[in-house]
């Protein structure tokens, strides 16, 4: 990517990519695209974690030492929407780039000029929002979830806000047509539905989920927009409208993001377990079945944000029963990987450790937020640490230990080496031990009284502040490891790997040399019934 | 499909308008004057009613209602009045923002006139009274016993000037 | 990987009693429903436990014993419908057994009928406002000096020498004991939310609008919460303190109080 390299393939050359900073500005290549992505994911992933680290430093100890309040609000707010629609968004799409058409037997994504454009979409939307912690006020500071009348104060940042989440928007919608489009019409002869990799089933779904709100989170957005600029007042009291109207739309979107972000991780685990159990997935179709239904539920749950807004009995009670049923489907997953390990033969490679402390410790966050739905006791969690415990339980090592299990997995494949083993390994006992260190004693917090977004709290609630710090460095340096690792294997100093990687693992994309070929599947490929599921 | 979200999400907005009208969701009550309410006070019944007024973000009005509270019967016409003084020397106009709570009981609240309907212009210094006239319609579940009402001064000016430099005097926002 | 677990559910346990004082757990409170949200929140709880040993303990077995380097020969089952089936119907009938209760807290937490007082609270950037409904008594109250001395960056004040820092306030909302106390909570500009975790009550104060909730504190003491719902740069620093006194004592401090108080619409000190 550095400068311009005279192009020595001046016509298209079908057989490898073009040399310089034009394959990657022009990409249309399915595989370089999702490179792009998961380069971008990590490179904001870093980012967000740099601002989460600044919120840590500053909670080590009660009093202010470092930032003040107004700087540290703009950095919850920046570190939502950066790890958010930054990291672990694009992180799934670039794996849906890469995977997708490999694992269907496509040569391509459908539309890859499209996906050209909704990746460098991206990081101008970031740069915009990026910009804004250098404007007049500075970042917005309203939280992520951008609440009026509060968002409304934010200062020159604001219209930047709007529109970068705009542009982020579009860009998912773009990604989830182009995934959608490939899938329903790019599958190999005979790779049927109900054939496909439990990983493309659930980027369908979660590519419906975006399509459905994305645009409605624009929505929301852009009235915020003519709120503040021209005279409308959708969610100002004063002009008729009514400011919790915004949260019912906000989490309109909201909930079913939160499945957005981990759909394709259960898709990712489900390819994973099976591997290094050596048994094929338990209940391949249930678990079609119960990602279907966790999605149609996401849109009737919403308002289980909003418990404490004066909402009718009646309102309460149906969004108390509808969360609880979502437990239902999220068990028969869990329940489901169990199954596929047991009687199983497994061994613990990288991507398996990662894949099983997701199941752990997603089950753990899963409880949290069997408790959350419980209204009477919601009362006293909502807006606390115990929340912030809770979906980071389910964002860490739930979506994020999902993306690295990914990349372990299939790292092999894209690169054509092993990654180092030993290193890998070290990496994940450290993520784990750090994840468990920070985000644990958040659920004593929450439960002592300590609310959610304040940069300074009571003496009593030090100590597991402290801890929580301290485990919070500790996984941002571990995750150093994992650059190092990535870098060492696209350098290819590990070993070579073999066509099938694994010890004979399902799908098509073992099917392909190590590393993929540039291009894949020119001529589909027969779909044999032991190749893909079930 | 995406276009066709995208104006769902403003599709919401009259739907949650609509159901916090034949609700009383949020306690709103309706904006314009109620007709077809019966009228006959059911002596046997008595309500509780209490006013509450606010200022919103240090509007320069003192706001306040002419009596505490009051004793209503379900079904009878009442009237009661809000006092509110311009404290600049410079014309305002107000818009009264009307919640009930109980929400239950946002629905049963019928207003026959009400300063709340249109804006409110005041002269420099100007004091108005302003008067309401309701009915608590007589088919109110039993359960509840005390409404309160309560009115929300907002100046109107701050409607199409969000700027968060002139929100609040005395604390600028960061 | 088992370490950890055991750890974890370890610490839930502990937590679950032995701790209690140590602020691990969610306070029982000095309400009635304070009481029946911990009970409700502990009967979640060891369900959630309950099914974790089982769930987590055949992870666990199957991880130690199906292993390959155990010699383990994969069988090749890919469903079973039967264990499917139960595995759906029993998390349902375990939701039912959860749900009922809750719905019946549900609806007392609603019931806010008959108050023996009136208190409506007015969200501020960033303070409260407390006026007693029909009793000519008002205050704003803001967070106490000390700590505002010793919130500053780098003001060189420990906050651990500072009594109930950034928990104390100038002037207390005062309840006596025993008394149903109604809540009605409206903000002056953005949306504020009053949280006493003793008293098992959070409601969000929204501008225009008017919510309701009610406690009825059985034990006299000084009960200290914050505002949960964040409101701009001085969320951290606007808390809530309620003081619950017997009522003759109550009786006492209104008499004190009343005359000097402003009328909650005015304001007019802040405007200059």
């Amino acid at each position: 990517m550095s400068g311009a390299i005279a192009n020595a393939h001046s016509k298209h050359d079908d057989h490898g990519p073009v040399k310089g900073w034009r394959r990657w500005l022009y990409a249309t290549n399915h595989k370089d695209i999702g490179t792009m992505y998961l380069v971008f994911s990590l490179v904001m992933f870093f980012c967000g974690g740099l601002m989460a680290l600044i919120i840590r430093t500053e909670l080590f100890t009660p009093g202010l030492q470092f930032v003040d309040p107004s700087f540290f609000n703009q950095m919850t707010t920046m570190h939502a929407l950066i790890m958010v629609f930054g990291a672990v968004m694009p992180a799934f799409v670039g794996l849906a780039n890469w995977m997708i058409p490999l694992m269907i037997g496509a040569p391509d994504m459908a539309l890859p000029r499209m996906n050209n454009w909704s990746f460098w979409i991206l990081p101008v939307a970031f740069s915009i929002l990026g910009s804004t912690l250098f404007m007049s006020g500075g970042a917005p500071a309203g939280g992520w979830t951008m609440y009026p009348p509060l968002v409304l104060q934010t200062g020159d940042a604001f219209p930047f806000l709007i529109f970068s989440v705009h542009l982020m928007g579009l860009s998912s919608i773009m990604g989830a047509i182009n995934v959608i489009v490939t899938i329903v019409n790019m599958r190999a002869p005979d790779m049927t539905l109900l054939k496909m990799p439990m990983f493309v089933w659930t980027w369908l779904i979660t590519a419906y989920l975006l399509l459905a709100v994305m645009p409605v989170l624009a929505g929301a957005v852009t009235m915020l927009l003519t709120d503040r600029f021209f005279g409308t007042s959708f969610f100002l009291a004063a002009g008729g409208g009514d400011p919790v109207m915004f949260q019912h739309i906000f989490w309109f979107f909201g909930h079913p993001e939160v499945y957005i972000m981990i759909l394709p991780a259960f898709g990712v685990v489900s390819e994973i377990i099976p591997t290094f159990s050596r048994k094929p997935l338990f209940g391949h179709d249930s678990m079609v079945y119960a990602a279907s239904s966790i999605a149609f539920l996401s849109f009737i749950v919403w308002a289980h944000h909003m418990f404490t807004v004066g909402m009718p009995l009646t309102g309460q009670l149906f969004f108390m029963f509808a969360t609880m049923l979502i437990a239902v489907p999220t068990g028969v997953k869990v329940f489901n990987w169990t199954a596929t390990m047991w009687k199983g033969a497994m061994t613990f490679e990288t991507p398996m450790l990662f894949s099983l402390s997701f199941l752990f410790l997603f089950t753990i966050g899963g409880f949290s937020g069997l408790m959350l739905a419980i209204v009477p006791a919601d009362i006293q969690y909502h807006d606390s640490y115990f929340v912030v415990a809770h979906f980071h339980y389910v964002l860490v090592p739930g979506s994020i230990f999902g993306v690295m299990a990914a990349v372990y997995y299939w790292m092999p494949k894209w690169t054509g080496h092993y990654y180092n083993e030993r290193l890998g390994k070290i990496h994940f006992w450290l993520s784990t031990i750090f994840v468990n260190v920070t985000f644990f004693p958040m659920h004593f917090l929450g439960l002592a009284g300590m609310p959610r977004r304040i940069p300074d709290y009571a003496t009593q609630f030090a100590d597991f502040n402290s801890i929580a710090s301290a485990g919070a460095i500790g996984f941002g340096l571990s995750q150093l490891l994992f650059v190092y690792i990535v870098i060492q294997c696209v350098r290819k100093s590990g070993a070579i790997a073999s066509q099938e990687v694994w010890d004979k693992p399902r799908g098509l994309e073992w099917t392909v040399p190590s590393p993929a070929p540039y291009h894949t599947f020119e001529t589909p490929p027969e779909v044999s019934p032991g190749a893909a599921f079930p | 499909m995406a276009v066709a979200m995208f104006g769902f999400g403003f599709l919401l907005v009259p739907i949650y308008d609509a159901f916090c009208e034949v609700t009383g969701f949020g306690g709103k009550t309706a904006n314009e004057a109620a007709t077809n309410v019966a009228v006959g006070a059911d002596q046997n019944r008595e309500i509780k009613l209490e006013f509450v007024t606010t200022v919103n973000e240090y509007a320069p009005w003192v706001f306040r209602s002419g009596v505490d509270g009051m004793t209503v019967h379900p079904g009878g016409l009442y009237e009661a009045t809000f006092i509110a003084r311009n404290l600049t020397d410079s014309h305002k106009v107000a818009q009264a923002v009307p919640s009930v709570a109980p929400q239950q009981a946002a629905t049963y609240f019928k207003k026959l006139e009400c300063f709340c309907f249109t804006t409110q212009e005041f002269a420099p210094g100007e004091e108005k009274e302003m008067p309401v006239r309701f009915i608590i319609d007589s088919k109110i579940p039993d359960y509840i016993d005390t409404i309160t009402l309560s009115y929300t001064f907002f100046d109107t000016a701050r409607l199409t000037d969000n700027s968060p430099h002139t929100a609040q005097p005395g604390h600028k926002a960061r | 990987m088992i370490r950890k677990l055991c750890t974890s559910v370890l610490a839930l346990l502990i937590a679950g009693d032995a701790f209690a004082d140590w602020a691990v757990n969610m306070p029982k409170g000095v309400t009635r429903l304070s009481a029946e949200t911990y009970e409700i929140h502990m009967v979640v709880f060891w369900w959630c436990v309950a099914i974790a040993v089982v769930v987590f303990g055949a992870m666990i077995w199957s991880l130690i014993n199906h292993r390959k380097s155990k010699g383990a020969v994969p069988s090749q089952f890919s469903h079973s419908m039967i264990a499917e089936v139960i595995w759906t119907t029993i998390p349902v009938i375990i939701l039912l057994i959860m749900a009922v209760p809750s719905a019946e807290l549900m609806i007392k937490l609603e019931d806010t009928r008959d108050p023996d007082l009136t208190v409506v609270i007015t969200g501020y950037q960033w303070k409260w406002h407390y006026a007693y409904q029909g009793e000519d008594v008002s205050f704003y109250s803001t967070l106490a000096r000390p700590s505002m001395a010793a919130r500053r960056r780098n003001s060189g004040i420990d906050p651990s020498t500072v009594e109930n820092y950034l928990l104390d306030v100038d002037n207390r909302l005062v309840v006596p004991k025993g008394a149903k106390v109604r809540v009605l909570l409206t903000s002056n500009d953005v949306i504020h939310s009053w949280w006493v975790p003793e008293l098992a009550m959070k409601k969000d104060a929204i501008p225009g609008f008017m919510n309701e909730t009610w406690f009825r504190a059985e034990v006299s003491g000084v009960y200290r919460g914050q505002c949960a719902e964040l409101c701009g740069m001085d969320h951290g620093y606007m808390p809530v303190v309620v003081e619950v006194v017997e009522r003759e004592a109550f009786e006492v401090w209104l008499e004190n109080e009343k005359g000097g108080a402003t009328p909650v619409a005015t304001a007019s000190g802040e405007l200059k």
